[in-house]
């Protein structure tokens, strides 16, 4: 046989096949998510369990003081709305990741791994995609908070567009490297005492840090150690058209620590998980 | 075909600025890959020419699945070296990764999504805008004859029909080098006899090198290249006659029972 052959030589890939490769890693998602629809109910749901039953309750036994971004006194529903925002995106990155695993387990990421293009890069598209799907849910969750006064300035919900989509980022670059440091889908449910819930509880989402100074000092200086606390905090700020500079740089920062850090969890040559033949290999 | 009309005939593809070169499809080069203290591959040697079918003959843990996922940058590369088409997988990944389609041995199909959606997934992951994407997936479709699935859910679909939009799935992207791993496990001799057809139709009419990973000898014809792979060592390479007469047998199930000293793997020996 002759070793003559063809070679379609090309270098470098031009910017419209990134284009096109988010596009197709977005729309995935999406589509994804509109066949999953009790995933988009429960994703509601808890958030607004919170807000109707919990935050109902609570009303009465937690004043909140004037602080900012709020510049008169507010319901307790009021304040824990940009928390509760928080919470499905914090969720959702987690959904997120679990999808990974599974999708690692069932085969389906080998697709996207054997994909041409920088592998950073399909990682970061993915991470967009599952933000895409996060903001999809706040705003849903927004338009029910309406309904119950909890009406930020109009312009707030645009102001809040980038602030969620950086969280939404960070959250998502989390669970994408805990998913990466997963060995089975059954480890999962680890992640969610030792990950979500944790996070969740200490922060500013339900109580604002000079209540829980009062109580504890040291779960305040945990709190704000917490990356989710600043997400609660960028949030709360952007919904009211105002910036909370040092929320923004942790939040910013931990983005990109964690995405790295999923980078190179996924990345063969330098990853963080040792793989095993036949099973878990990403 | 030859690979000269192969070269032609790409210069005709929408994808391909064809170079003429002397490389192989793909160039395996003391390949060594170990699991902790397991070594699971042991100084592998071999090349894929293009226009040529190769088969992988191994037993289960022979480590033909970790040199696919070697080959596909799954896994990091811990000593040696491979190219495609004389790209090195590890330095130069995506030049290496858009000439090759893959299918591994799991399904990796998204079941909940429809035939058409599974392929515009692929070719958006390659780059392919989405209007030619459509042409070619109708297109790859009705070659497979599951043009009249397009919009069904790929979980209605058989096992043998999955395995079929798998290949044509790998081939969207007009690869040069096709890497099949154990593709006809699960499936009925009628599913195996129709996969096997078609992979073979791709190297005479397209030109395509194949890499196919098995562990059934009644894949493997007299016209094959061999690879024999046992315990991660590279047993035998070559043209399946010369294996077979070098191993002084008469068929290439004895063959690999000489070289390897075990029983006899599944399926008759090719005629």
């Amino acid at each position: 046989m002759s070793s003559t052959t063809v070679t379609p030589e090309r270098s470098g890939f031009p910017v419209s096949e990134y284009i096109v490769c988010l596009n197709g890693i977005v729309w995935r998602e999406a589509l994804r998510f509109l066949h999953q629809r009790e995933r988009f109910v429960s994703a509601l749901v808890r958030p607004l369990v919170w807000l109707f039953i919990f935050a109902a309750g609570f009303r009465q036994v937690l004043g909140i003081s004037i602080i900012p971004p709020y510049e008169t006194y507010i319901l307790y529903e009021v304040y824990i709305a940009p928390g509760l925002m928080a919470m499905i995106q914090l969720f959702n990155g987690m959904q997120s990741s679990l999808s990974m695993v599974y999708d690692r387990e069932m085969g389906n990421m080998r697709t996207l791994l054997v994909s041409p293009l920088p592998r950073g890069y399909l990682l970061f598209c993915k991470l967009l995609a599952g933000t895409a799907v996060s903001l999809l849910q706040v705003y849903a969750f927004l338009l029910i908070a309406w309904f119950w006064d909890i009406t930020p300035p109009t312009i707030g919900y645009l102001t809040v567009l980038p602030a969620l989509v950086l969280s939404g980022l960070m959250l998502g670059a989390l669970g994408m490297l805990i998913s990466a440091s997963i060995k089975q889908l059954e480890n999962f449910a680890g992640v969610m005492n030792f990950v979500i819930f944790p996070m969740f509880f200490a922060s500013s989402a339900l109580y604002p840090l000079w209540r829980v100074q009062e109580g504890s000092p040291m779960l305040s200086y945990v709190c704000q150690c917490n990356p989710f606390t600043h997400a609660v905090e960028l949030i709360r700020f952007a919904l009211y058209g105002k910036m909370n500079w040092v929320s923004l740089a942790v939040v910013g920062g931990c983005t990109v620590v964690f995405m790295i850090g999923a980078i190179l969890a996924y990345d063969p040559s330098r990853g963080l998980v040792r793989r095993g033949p036949g099973g878990g290999e990403a | 075909m030859t690979a000269t009309d192969a070269h032609i005939a790409s210069q005709s593809s929408p994808d391909a600025s064809p170079v003429a070169t002397a490389q192989p499809a793909l160039s395996i080069g003391n390949v060594s890959h170990s699991y902790g203290p397991r070594r699971a591959l042991i100084d592998v040697n071999f090349t894929v020419q293009p226009a040529s079918f190769t088969a992988l003959l191994g037993l289960n843990g022979a480590g033909k699945s970790t040199l696919f996922s070697l080959v596909t940058r799954l896994f990091g590369i811990q000593n040696g070296q491979i190219k495609i088409f004389g790209h090195d997988i590890s330095r130069r990944p995506g030049e290496a990764l858009r000439l090759m389609g893959v299918v591994f041995q799991p399904r990796t199909l998204d079941l909940d999504l429809s035939l058409t959606q599974n392929l515009l997934y692929h070719a958006a992951l390659h780059g392919i805008s989405r209007r030619e994407a459509r042409l070619r997936s109708a297109e790859v479709l009705t070659r497979i004859g599951l043009a009249d699935r397009a919009g069904s859910k790929v979980r209605d679909l058989s096992g043998g029909q999955m395995r079929r939009l798998e290949i044509a799935r790998a081939l969207l992207h007009r690869p040069r080098l096709l890497l099949l791993d154990e593709a006809t496990v699960g499936l009925d001799v009628k599913a195996r006899a129709d996969i096997l057809d078609h992979v073979r139709q791709l190297v005479t009419e397209q030109g395509i090198g194949v890499l196919w990973a098995t562990h059934l000898f009644d894949e493997i014809m007299p016209g094959d290249d061999l690879v024999v792979l046992h315990q991660g060592r590279m047993l035998a390479h070559g043209p399946m006659s010369r294996v077979i007469a070098d191993a002084g047998a008469q068929d290439v199930n004895t063959a690999f029972m000489r070289l390897t000293g075990t029983a006899t793997l599944t399926g008759k020996p090719p005629t």
